[in-house]
């Protein structure tokens, strides 16, 4: 009579190896190797380090692979990961003006210092399905000089600041919380804010900001700048004194700038949406962009009343492990609440005496 | 054969030295505990912490999981249930997590566990003294399906403001002719704050009050976690003339024959022939087996 | 002794012990959004049983101060104080949230223009009407139900529909429904915000007449923004004309709208007299 209940540690085995065994497919097939994904999947291998809160493209491109190809659940496994990693030093802001740029475009003006680059995009592809992908053969791509640098290219917000037609931000100087070790309080710190959105779900911040684009919370963006380069990692150890530069990550920048009508002691100004991913994700920037500023809401004193404006409702979803965790348990049993309900629905449904009122 | 002196307890099993012990960090484990002595100190608040992301899903009791990994000692002997069964599929993924990662004894035996991690059952068997219950908690905030907003809420407990909660009990009863929640079913801890005691059902309630046992709730994903300290008055919301009551069966257990347990309903067959059993299994195979020593 | 019965006879008492007292001392209030948007220096003092009309077109600074005046949002400058049922005064702005939300559930209420806002949509009219009586620690499920069916009556709802949800119900009952979820807990004052706004004109003047005996009957003291002059006419003693965040003119309401002084009073008077 239990059968239906017992024998759960032999059913977790089986359960187990059968997803190996799907994971590898055929075996007269090459396995895919963690290096072939990590050079030829660059954008996934991006999504799950940025979303995985951890810049490391191998565990990433490891993870990619565990997981089949299911991306939520690779974010999932280098999260995992991550929280069992010491954590040794906080490194300096990173200055993101200093990047070695191979991609930048801003839609504000026509021409700006330092000039458009257009890089590597599916921006004006034809989405035509490339047949020749099917056979496997060398693609040779486009002659780079390797050593070829992009002159100064300063920050577009910071050509606007120089009029005062942009609201300045300033470092407020306070600690900037880990929301990783610290739990969210509301109303959060736009910094909470920030690393909050920059682990969120890339397709939850899309279509958020899409909502914006569409009147829920409009805001009138622009593109005022997207960068994708190179930046070094700083940091300054405490026994050190000074600072050393420790690697080299790359990063995907978008400030969005936006309407804003000035209040009564000031005059209008533009004002800016801010993101940033780890590797080339214009998508996850630009989203996240849009619902940072959106979340600006309360800070200008604009109305608050769509999803996007609404703090705890975007901080409290954005998170796909979480989301993903609590949707998916559901598949756990509920055997006992079930019963439960079962039985107050059969009581329910006899009539009673207090009904006939 | 005697069940009631043997021991069930597994060996100790091997810990897998690669992770710390019970997975977390000390660190990790100590903001965890200064968080408990402050949630036993102030009992049925809900604690922030810094829930840390573990390996397991959220919502399949990561913040049981980081309670248990944070009050686990060596010498503990850890029991887990889901739906009161030892050997529901989530109740064993979570056993061996503890026993690779800290290599504690394990046991199904409700009176021989000093820790007993559950999701949505309080054991039929009485608790001691030195027994700490640790509950997987979804949705910690009871006001939280009438009032979405955490910021709102956290005011409504800071105020007293519940009148709200009873709002939900009038209706019940305005609609239905009683009270229609059956299972985390909202009580007030110690005469102050309104709690979610998890979703078990209220047939465990009355096990809550005044108990013996230290009961810990934690839920990872919206990193709250609280307590109710041994000893203290929990009392389910009602209203006078429509005084709290639990589920009662008209069957008894069709294994162990028990008439004031919680019984799970199985349908046998196409034709939905019913029958119960006792949902705690510990339970019901402790009957039995003293029955047949008995006979 | 239910808690409102509670409340209201020690309120009555509380008036005749002292009727010379004011309830509500407001002091320079002002809190502005951009420049003449909100309110700025407001002053004016309230009686128990007094109602007082705030009247001015829209964006002309009313709902502002009402939201002032019920401590539903701070001002930049400016100070209430408001004399309890204990006799003491409490200044409302370095009162603690938890003593502004009691004040709101227990000798204040609030009536929402959209009754959207001030009713609980989701459970039945029976259940709107108990909440506050809950919220102060009925515990007795007869009790509310009587109070419920007691209420339905006063604001001339059939009984019989003391389960139904209010999303049943036409505008004007909801109207109804919110003023009686309102009134239930015995309060010695109602902050109201257009309650006729969205509603026909013939539903209009059952409710203003119903609003009238409530008023009198239970000598409540009164602030009602609108910018319906009949509306003002009918219900209020006194009058505040603002515009363009000031009070431009403050008299007894007869006077106002009968030999306006200020310009603008002169304007709005004559806007609405003329067909």
């Amino acid at each position: 009579m239990y059968v239906a209940v017992k024998g759960g540690e032999q059913a977790i085995d089986n359960a187990h190896r059968l997803l190996a065994k799907k994971r590898r497919g055929d075996t007269s097939v090459a396995e895919l190797g963690v290096e072939q994904i990590r050079q030829q999947l660059p954008l996934a291998v991006a999504r799950v380090m940025t979303e995985g809160s951890l810049y490391d493209a191998e565990l990433a491109a490891l993870a990619i692979k565990q997981a089949a190809g299911d991306l939520v659940e690779a974010i999932f496994l280098l999260r995992a990961y991550r929280t069992t990693l010491p954590r040794f030093s906080a490194s300096l802001p990173i200055d993101t003006s200093a990047m070695h740029i191979n991609r930048r475009l801003s839609a504000t003006f026509k021409d700006v210092p330092g000039g458009q680059l257009l890089g590597p995009t599916f921006d004006y592809t034809h989405r035509l399905l490339d047949f020749t992908l099917l056979a496997e053969g060398e693609y040779p791509g486009p002659q780079t000089q390797p050593d070829g640098r992009v002159e100064a290219c300063p920050r577009v917000s910071g050509l606007l600041a120089k009029e005062g037609l942009i609201k300045e931000e300033t470092d407020s100087g306070a600690p900037v919380a880990d929301i990783t070790r610290e739990p969210l309080e509301y109303p959060a710190s736009r910094a909470e804010r920030l690393q909050a959105l920059a682990r969120g779900d890339e397709g939850f911040l899309l279509a958020l900001g899409y909502s914006t684009q569409r009147g829920y919370g409009r805001n009138h963006p622009f593109a005022g700048e997207i960068r994708v380069g190179e930046v070094e990692v700083w940091i300054e150890p405490q026994e050190l004194g000074f600072p050393i530069a420790i690697g080299v990550i790359e990063v995907t920048e978008c400030e969005m700038v936006n309407q804003f009508v000035g209040s009564a002691t000031e005059l209008p100004q533009f004002t800016r949406g801010y993101g940033l991913a780890f590797g080339h994700a214009e998508r996850k920037a630009m989203g996240m962009a849009l619902v940072d500023r959106s979340l600006r809401a309360a800070e200008y004193a604009e109305e608050i009343v769509s999803p996007a404006q609404q703090e705890e409702f975007v901080l409290a979803h954005c998170d796909n492990v979480e989301a993903a965790g609590f949707v998916s348990h559901l598949k756990l049993p509920h055997y006992v609440d079930f019963q439960a309900e079962l039985e107050l629905i059969r009581k329910l449904r006899k009539p009673s005496k207090e009904q006939a009122r | 054969m005697n069940a009631a002196t043997q021991s069930h307890a597994q060996p100790r099993p091997e810990r897998d030295e690669a992770y710390n012990f019970a997975y977390l960090d000390e660190q990790t484990k100590r903001m965890i505990r200064r968080g408990l002595l402050k949630a036993v100190a102030i009992p049925g608040y809900q604690v922030p912490f810094g829930g840390r992301e573990m390996p397991l899903p959220y919502g399949w009791g990561t913040g049981g999981m980081q309670l248990t990994a944070a009050i686990l000692g060596a010498e503990d002997v850890l029991k887990v249930i889901d739906q009161g069964a030892d050997d529901t599929t989530n109740a064993v993924s979570i056993r061996r997590f503890f026993a690779r990662t800290a290599g504690v004894e394990t046991t199904e035996r409700t009176p021989e566990a000093t820790i007993i991690q559950t999701r949505h059952r309080i054991p039929e068997t009485p608790l001691h003294a030195d027994q700490i219950m640790v509950y997987q908690v979804p949705i910690p905030d009871p006001l939280r399906f009438i009032e979405p907003s955490e910021t709102e809420t956290r005011t409504m407990h800071a105020l007293n403001d519940y009148g709200v909660m009873h709002v939900k009990l009038y209706e019940d009863i305005a609609t239905f002719g009683h009270i229609a929640t059956a299972y985390a079913y909202p009580v007030t801890v110690n005469e102050r704050y309104v709690m979610d005691p998890s979703p078990i059902p209220k047939f465990d309630n009355p096990k809550l009050d005044m108990s013996p046992a230290l009961m810990l709730f934690a839920a990872g994903r919206e990193k709250r976690l609280y307590a109710v300290p041994p000893f203290t008055r929990v009392t389910s919301l009602d209203f006078e003339d429509h005084p709290f009551e639990v589920q009662k069966w008209a069957h008894n257990c069709a294994i162990c024959g028990s008439h004031d347990s919680f019984l799970d309903e199985l349908i046998l067959d196409d034709r939905g022939t019913q029958s119960f059993v006792c949902s705690d299994t510990d339970y019901c195979a402790q009957r039995v087996s003293q029955g047949r020593a008995e006979q | 002794m239910i808690a409102a019965q509670h409340l209201h006879e020690k309120l009555h008492q509380d008036v005749l012990a002292d009727p010379v007292q004011p309830l509500l001392k407001v002091k320079g209030l002002s809190k502005l959004y951009g420049p003449e948007k909100g309110c700025q220096d407001v002053s004016f003092e309230l009686y128990p049983g007094e109602v007082l009309g705030i009247v001015g077109e829209s964006g002309s600074g009313k709902s502002t101060l009402l939201s002032l005046l019920s401590g539903r949002c701070l001002p930049d400058s400016g100070v209430i104080d408001y004399r309890t049922t204990q006799d003491h005064w409490l200044d409302l702005y370095s009162a603690s949230e938890a003593e502004r939300r009691t004040l709101l559930r227990t000798e204040w209420g609030f009536v929402e223009q959209n009754p959207r806002d001030g009713l609980r949509m989701a459970v039945s009219a029976g259940a709107n009407i108990g909440e506050r009586l809950m919220a102060q620690g009925v515990r007795n499920y007869q009790q509310l139900r009587a109070a419920g069916l007691d209420w339905l009556n006063q604001v001339e709802i059939d009984p019989a529909r003391i389960d139904d949800l209010p999303r049943t119900f036409s505008g004007g009952m909801q109207q109804r429904l919110q003023i009686a979820r309102n009134l239930v807990s015995g309060p010695r004052l109602v902050f109201m915000d257009e309650p006729t706004g969205g509603l026909d004109v013939s539903v209009q003047a059952r409710l203003l007449d119903l609003m009238r005996g409530l008023v009198r009957e239970l000598d409540l003291a009164v602030v009602i923004v609108t910018h319906d002059l009949a509306v003002a006419r009918l219900l209020a003693d006194r009058l505040m004309v603002m515009r363009r965040s000031r009070v431009v003119e403050t008299g007894l309401t007869d006077q106002i709208l009968d030999d306006p002084q200020h310009p603008y009073s002169q304007l709005l008077v004559s806007s609405v007299l003329q067909p």
